[in-house]
């Protein structure tokens, strides 16, 4: 149908250039989150030296353990330091915990992921049904419940959702446990204690996906080819499929991706009100101890893990939508 | 008789343009403006005053929405607790408004300063939002006033991207175009020709900053990070009953139902302005 087909090895090396060029683009920004999560916990006030010195200690100690710490430093020394460090993977030492920060990182991102992991299943299980069928009948009685359901759910904190959750399924109804997650509880273990708060994280979460849905739908539903699709007499179902949902994904897409960094973000609360040991919970406790160096590593690592999630959206663009230009 | 019928019709097709979403909306939230504003009038009791014989008491004519751990009055302390909320919500939104217009207006309109400006709005935006929060707070020491310091902070990016992104569009037109050409200054484009066509979209944005707030300053105070106790805001009310749940569940529902019904509020009133200011944005956000 069109004029020229597209010769695939060029295509693969335009894609293969446009990934090179991605990855590089994402070096400032990489730097720029790093000088952030740095200065941001240097305005901090207090001395880290106190965390291992009592304040009444004699003069030559205290210098002692600042020098160990390397805080006698001028700053943007200390700013090359720990810079090389994080080069190296070596994102400094707990001031509670006593040991490494990418150690207490690691240990605690499963519990976060397979909560982001859960609540992206929970809100595109609900968001796209009803981001489909309300674009099917717009402004009908169902498309209006359903979006009263979806502004309900944005509008309310998802902590609090979640703890509305565990008032009737866990204290009432005794379904499912309140909170706690237990290693090693095997897969129906992992899954009930998953199960609330995936839940709580995910309904707020839908609202996003299933409006851009809706609104993605109706916009390729009034193309011509679909109504073609329709005149040549193909299932509705095959033409809802095929050649509308295919067409509208790539929007949706985008919202998937702010979505995952929101339910990121939506974590940190849920794992206080369920007691799951995740980051949310190792920033948290950190906060209240005022162990930075964990909560600096922490903001590091997350954004970094988001803009990596970012690259990998945009580069599936490319598998729904061979129309997209890299150059 | 037919008079009528088209008044009705123009009356419904006003209503599903906007115009009625923006009423009910507003409606909905100024209800809590106004509670904020006239707290002392409001609250049955004094939301400081505790009380070891009313401890735990379920809602009742005494007290409306029962009472918590220390035996306050959870309707009284609900009433001030919307004065946090909305102190931290137009705070952040008057300073992340004018900030992120600024930056936005400068980025859009000069290529060079485009890439700096931007590329520190991305990594900002790089960090999950409560979590930047937390960590400013962290920084800062919670308190009230930092947390409008760190929300601000968070949502001035989302305000840049958003004027930025009109801007690119706007300065290509002919009367921008035109005015270059006149001789007129930088700034004075800026601000006289390209400001007024920003106002749309940064109206309905603040909107949704405003219900973004409320919800993130709630998070905030429930974790410890936020308001302090015992001045009571909606977060930490709902962190004090979070232990006594079972015993108290007033104490997890009602807290919540407000900031519901506020930000439930704000999301139709920018659904609906969206609709009136700027068609063509029409079921984005």
């Amino acid at each position: 149908m069109s004029a020229r087909k597209p010769d695939p090895g060029r295509r693969r090396c335009v894609i293969q250039s446009y990934i090179i060029r991605r990855l590089l683009q994402m070096v400032p920004i990489a730097l720029l989150v790093s000088i952030i999560s740095f200065f941001l916990i240097q305005v901090s006030p207090g001395d880290p030296s106190t965390f291992f010195v009592s304040p009444d200690a004699p003069p030559a100690e205290i210098e002692r353990v600042r020098e160990r710490l390397g805080v006698d430093q001028p700053m943007m020394v200390q700013f090359g330091r720990w810079l090389g460090g994080v080069v190296q993977g070596d994102l400094g030492v707990s001031f509670f915990q006593r040991r490494p920060v990418v150690e207490a990182y690691f240990s605690a991102l499963p519990v976060t992921l397979m909560l982001a992991l859960g609540g992206l299943l929970v809100a595109l299980i609900l968001a796209l049904p009803i981001g489909i069928l309300s674009a099917l009948h717009p402004n009908s009685w169902g498309d209006r419940i359903a979006t009263l359901f979806v502004f309900s759910g944005i509008s309310m904190p998802n902590f609090w959702f979640g703890m509305l959750l565990i008032l009737l399924f866990a204290v009432n109804l005794g379904w499912l446990p309140a909170q706690g997650f237990i290693r090693g509880a095997g897969f129906v273990g992992v899954f009930r204690s998953l199960l609330l708060p995936s839940l709580a994280l995910g309904y707020p979460n839908a609202a996003l996906i299933a409006r851009m849905t809706r609104s993605s739908m109706l916009e390729v539903l009034r193309q011509d080819y679909v109504q073609t699709a329709r005149a040549k007499g193909l299932r509705a179902r095959v033409v809802m499929y095929r050649h509308a949902f295919m067409n509208a994904i790539n929007p949706i897409l985008t919202v998937v991706g702010l979505v995952i960094a929101a339910l990121v973000a939506g974590s940190v609360v849920i794992e206080t009100v369920f007691n799951l040991p995740g980051i949310g919970r190792l920033v948290v406790n950190s906060v209240m101890r005022r162990d930075y160096p964990v909560i600096q590593g922490s903001l590091l690592l997350t954004a970094m893990m988001i803009i990596g999630v970012n690259l990998v959206i945009d580069l599936l663009y490319a598998v729904f939508d061979p129309r997209i230009r890299y150059d | 008789m037919k008079l009528q019928t088209d008044a009705r019709s123009r009356l419904r097709a006003a209503f599903s343009g906007g115009y009625g979403r923006i009423v009910i909306g507003a409606v909905l939230t100024l209800t809590i403006v106004i509670m904020a504003l006239v707290a002392p009038l409001i609250a049955t009791h004094d939301p400081f005053q505790t009380s070891v014989r009313t401890r735990f008491e379920s809602p009742s004519g005494a007290h409306l929405l029962g009472t918590d751990e220390y035996g306050r009055d959870v309707f009284s302390r609900i009433v001030y607790g919307a004065r946090v909320s909305m102190f931290v919500g137009v705070g952040v939104v008057l300073i992340s408004t004018v900030v992120g217009t600024i930056i936005g207006l400068f980025a859009g309109y000069f290529r060079k300063l485009d890439n700096i400006l931007m590329r520190v709005m991305d990594a900002l935006m790089a960090f999950p939002s409560i979590l930047l929060a937390i960590a400013i707070l962290a920084a800062l020491g919670p308190r009230t006033s930092n947390v409008i310091v760190a929300l601000s902070i968070v949502y001035t990016p989302r305000t840049a991207r958003v004027v930025r992104g009109k801007v690119l569009s706007v300065r290509e037109e002919d009367y921008v175009e035109s005015a270059r050409v006149v001789g007129l200054g930088n700034l004075r484009i800026i601000f006289r020709y390209i400001l007024p066509n920003v106002m749309a979209p940064l109206i309905v944005q603040a909107t949704f900053i405003l219900a973004l707030t409320i919800i993130a300053e709630a998070g905030l105070s429930f974790i410890g990070a936020g308001t302090p106790p015992p001045t009571p805001s909606w977060g930490n009310i709902l962190a004090d009953g979070r232990p006594h749940m079972y015993r108290a569940p007033w104490m997890t529902i009602f807290p919540g139902l407000f900031i519901m019904i506020s930000v439930l509020g704000l999301n139709i009133v920018g659904d609906g302005l969206r609709d009136v200011l700027d068609p063509r944005l029409k079921g984005s956000q």
